[in-house]
């Protein structure tokens, strides 16, 4: 999984494929509102980089959109689903928020904190799950209590259900 | 349908044009309503809230820098409602705020500390603890603390909107938000002090002027910025006699509320080390201190001697072009009432055969603000960005508003507005493609062309791109055509300056002469040229220029705020010239290794800030001062010490008792002589070839004594020295490798140099600057060059 070759100097050049699916997004916007794109290119970047976003790669994106690199870091730090250090690949956001702290919320990131030997914040040694700090309401109070792994909602959450999924993850990951 | 509508504000009936925030209404009626994130020349951001006020019928208090007026309104600033949403606003500002006034610099001019006085409650209610954030090193010049900054974005939007370079961003979110420039690096913008004065909080301080007084120790002068053509308007605050720190004094016409780093920091080189305190006399060999009296009737009768033994010929006097326009009116004076007509403040001009057809003075042919309104323009020979940040600034605006920008360079140089048309070419190239420009003119134009223009332009073939910037020129209500520093140092500096003349007047635009000083025009004015008296009437007699004075040396030298060395347009020849004269007077607040070498009578003089005098802008405008410092050790103004030799030269009319009487001297001098109409039959034109030019442009922080010798700006990135800077291409043609040392020869001098890959410079040209350690031994700032070897 790669979204950029080095160029040296610190410096990298956005893939072939990278920039194809950044210009997807380009195209939606007009010619002089190419910075628009910052935020589903950063998404884009962190998705093919395994999980995270570096300078680097941030000042190849600033390079591609045409816009100054502190803008591109602006925006990075400011989204909390793009990381700007490196995590696992497995994003897990539980829900401690109110109607899923009434449901057990609380229950369930201990149980993923046990399971994983890491804390909220941390990613595992083996670079597989990065079980993030608390999130703010994920707006499935009708399921909760609910996390998020990477894209996919998971509500309902029982500790045993959560061993499920995390099970099925793995097998499927190989 | 009319734009005005009636407000009221604290029961006030006010006129206000619609669409006008109601914070800038309260403004313009002396309403005060408290704010931080609001400023009149940045974007409306709206997000400090400290500016909430009543408005009738709306439900909430609303942000005054936000609210559009509407007919009718009816405002209040000080109503229950408006005093209690403020005071919150204030509580939560101050909950994150460390309050730690007692060692902060902003203390006594923070506007935090005097809206929380009246806003502020006595005691915290807040417990808990208090974040803490560690600033980001920004370099020499801009001091952070970062745990009290208010995220009022003030920096962050200059950076982006006034500056061009977006370099400090808000970085995360809610309480983790902090300003920084995320990768740690020093601010690269010419302007970036300005963040100090629009912080309102002393989250970014000068680091200069870090915990050396508080600001009510400080007494105020109000002065004039000595480097460049705008003329800037300053304060400089001083103790005790010795100046502080320099900041801007508002004046919409002139800097607005700018000033660039170069203005603000240069007074860092007021009290450099080799500061001359006590004049000095050559003495066997060596210099000595001595006493007023002694050194300058030595000097009056060194003179006296030359003149006896070779005529008054061999007098040459070489003046600043950010000398005051008296001192420069009493250097001419001198010279000619010896006999000499060598003067002249041109040091860095590198051809003067367009002399007889100058004008009156140099300047931007406009007022400053209406540079903000052209539609084009084309840069020749300038950086104007670094040359002139204030104009490039203005210029800025213009092209941000849609104009269109051609630049006829050697260098690809970085601009902050958008360049339309890019001319990128070696310095004969740039005679080429002007003349290209004026000869697409000639066939659009019904002017007649002056037959040294004919000369220039014939067999002159205009491209489509020379064509492209003649039509943008045309075109446009209101156009200008910049002559800037480099245009001045070329070799063919006549021939630019006709076509630049021509291509002007032909397509309506302005032309504007941007060289070197912060008083060119003034230099004009007082006659310190070698062809023209005060006012521009001819010289009586007409003597050598600057470069010639060096190449065809003296026998007697008077410097006048100069250093050779650095600042002649061949340096190499200036320092054989004066290594060999009978006589260098040296009349300089400082004295250079070099200048210890030549001089044989140094007198100290009083720098910027220590004098009075006047400048003369690039609008024409003469800005007079007050001395604000004392001068240090015996120094003293060099107005006076001129007075003096005149004197005891038992030279007429030296009898001055102030600065007022010269300048009312000149002024009817200025106003009694005739309008210059002097012709060129013809220039000269570029016919060698070269294999390599040099082009030496003088970097930002390297143009006077003043700013050399201040080590915060020695220290910016935008500081840089002599390297051999080529192209891609060019390296390649020549075998030179990056990071090489290689030696260069130029008219009979070498210099080692680090060969450094740029892509910005013309293909054949090596930019080796001027001005800088490491180019000193070396000829002409704009000449062939020759790499001898790796
Ligand atoms: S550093 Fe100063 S100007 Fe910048 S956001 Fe903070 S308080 Fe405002
Ligand atoms: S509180 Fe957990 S999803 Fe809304
Ligand atoms: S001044 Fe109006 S919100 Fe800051």
């Amino acid at each position: 999984m790669s979204a950029a070759q080095e160029q040296g100097g610190g410096r990298v050049a956005l893939d072939e494929k990278v920039r194809a699916e950044i210009d997807d997004w380009v195209r939606r916007y007009p010619p002089e509102r190419r910075r628009s794109a910052v935020l589903a290119a950063l998404r884009i970047v962190q998705h093919h980089n395994g999980g995270y976003l570096t300078v680097p790669l941030m000042d190849a994106v600033a390079e591609y959109l045409d816009i100054e690199p502190v803008s591109v870091y602006e925006v990075a730090t400011f989204y909390s689903m793009l990381e700007t250090r490196p995590v696992g690949r497995h994003h897990i956001s539980v829900c401690t928020n109110v109607s899923c702290m009434l449901r057990g919320g609380e229950e369930i990131l201990a149980h993923l904190e046990r399971r994983l030997g890491v804390k909220a914040g941390e990613s595992t040694p083996d670079g597989r799950y990065y079980l993030k700090r608390e999130e703010e309401c994920l707006a499935a109070c009708c399921g909760a209590p609910a996390m998020q792994i990477d894209h996919v909602y998971y509500e309902n959450l029982t500790p045993e259900k959560v061993d499920e999924i995390l099970d099925r993850l793995e097998r499927d990951d190989g | 349908m009319s734009d005005e509508v009636t407000i009221e504000i604290d029961g006030r009936p006010l006129k206000a044009r619609k669409g006008q925030m109601l914070i800038e209404v309260a403004d313009a009626h002396g309403i005060r309503i408290p704010r931080f994130c609001y400023h009149p020349k940045l974007s409306v951001a709206a997000n400090c809230r400290m500016c909430l006020v009543e408005v009738e019928k709306a439900p909430k208090p609303l942000p005054a820098c936000a609210t559009p007026v509407a007919d009718g309104m009816k405002v209040y600033t000080r109503s229950p409602k408006a005093l209690a949403a403020q005071k919150a606003t204030m509580e939560f500002l101050l909950i994150n705020h460390p309050l730690d006034c007692p060692i902060c610099d902003q203390g006594g001019e923070c506007q935090l500390q005097d809206l929380a006085l009246g806003y502020g409650r006595d005691v915290s209610r807040f417990a808990e603890r208090k974040r803490v954030v560690a600033g980001p090193d920004l370099g020499p010049l801009v001091a952070t603390d970062m745990t009290r900054c208010i995220h009022c974005t003030r920096c962050v939007r200059f950076g982006e909107e006034i500056a061009g370079v977006k370099e400090l961003g808000a970085v995360g979110r809610g309480e983790h938000m902090r300003i920084t420039t995320y990768v740690a690096h020093a601010l690269r913008s010419e302007l970036s002090g300005n963040v100090i004065d629009l912080c309102p909080v002393g989250a970014l301080t000068s680091k200069p002027f870090r915990f050396r007084a508080r600001p009510w120790e400080l007494i105020q002068h109000e002065g004039i910025a000595p480097h460049d053509a705008v003329g800037s308007n300053v304060h400089i605050h001083t103790l005790r006699g010795r100046v502080m720190r320099v900041v801007p004094h508002d004046n919409e016409e002139v800097n607005e509320t700018w000033l660039s780093d170069r203005d603000r920091f240069s007074y860092e080189g007021l009290y450099a080390p080799d500061r001359l305190e006590r004049p000095l006399l050559r003495e066997g060999g060596a210099l000595q201190e001595t006493d007023w009296a002694l050194a300058l009737e030595r000097a009056a009768a060194r003179l006296r001697e030359v003149v006896a033994a070779h005529g008054p010929e061999a007098v040459g006097v070489l003046v600043s072009p950010s000398a005051t326009l008296e001192e420069l009116y009493l250097a001419q004076k001198l010279a000619r009432g010896l006999g000499s007509g060598n003067i002249d403040h041109r040091l860095r001009q590198g051809d003067f055969g367009a002399d007889p057809a100058m004008g009156c003075a140099p300047g931007l042919g406009m007022r400053i603000p209406e540079l903000e309104r052209v539609d084009a323009a084309l840069l020749v020979g300038s950086d104007i960005r670094r040359d002139q940040p204030l104009l490039g600034l203005r210029l800025r605006k213009a092209g941000m508003r849609g104009a269109e920008i051609a630049v006829l360079n050697p260098v690809d140089y970085e601009f902050h507005f958008p360049v339309a048309h890019r001319l990128i070419t070696d310095p004969p190239g740039m005679v080429r493609a002007l003349a290209a420009i004026a000869a697409d003119l000639v066939r659009h134009s019904e002017l007649p062309v002056p037959p040294a223009v004919a000369g220039l332009v014939e067999g002159a073939r205009a491209e489509e791109r020379h064509a492209a910037v003649a039509h943008a020129l045309r075109r446009a209500g209101r156009g200008v055509v910049v002559l800037g520093a480099q245009a001045h140092a070329s070799p063919w500096f006549g021939a630019l300056r006709l076509l630049a003349g021509y291509v002007a007047a032909a397509s309506g635009a302005a032309l504007a002469e941007l060289p070197f000083g912060a008083n060119a025009a003034g230099a004009w004015l007082a006659g310190a040229v070698p062809h023209r008296g005060p006012g521009g009437a001819p010289a009586q007699p007409a003597g050598l220029d600057a470069r010639a004075m060096l190449e065809r040396p003296c026998r007697a030298y008077l410097l006048l705020g100069v250093e050779p060395e650095r600042d002649a347009w061949n340096p190499a020849a200036a320092a054989r010239a004066l290594g060999e004269a009978e006589l260098v007077i040296q009349i300089a607040p400082w004295l250079s290794e070099a200048g210890r070498r030549w001089a044989h009578v140094a007198l100290p003089a009083a720098a910027f800030a220590e004098t009075s005098g006047t400048f003369v802008n690039a609008d024409g405008r003469w800005q007079s001062f007050e001395g604000a410092a004392r001068p240090p050790g015996e120094a003293r103004p060099a107005w006076k010490i001129l007075r003096v030799l005149g004197t005891l030269l038992d030279l007429e009319g030296f009898g001055y008792e102030d600065p007022e009487e010269i300048r009312r001297e000149l002024r009817a001098a200025v106003e009694a002589a005739p309008e210059p109409a002097g012709t060129v039959a013809a220039v000269a034109l570029p016919e060698t070839t070269a294999s390599l030019w040099r082009v030496g442009d003088v970097p930002i922080y390297a143009v006077d004594a003043l700013v050399r010798r201040s080590r915060p700006l020695q220290e910016t990135p935008l500081a840089v020295e002599a390297a051999l800077r080529v192209a891609p291409a060019t390296a390649t043609r020549l075998g030179l490798a990056a990071g090489a040392r290689v030696r260069v020869r130029q008219d009979g001098t070498q210099a080692e140099l680090e060969v450094v890959l740029d892509r910005r410079v013309a293909e054949g040209c090596a930019l080796v600057h001027a001005g800088v350690a490491g180019s000193e031994g070396l000829g002409p700032a704009v000449g062939p060059l020759e790499v001898v070897a790796g």
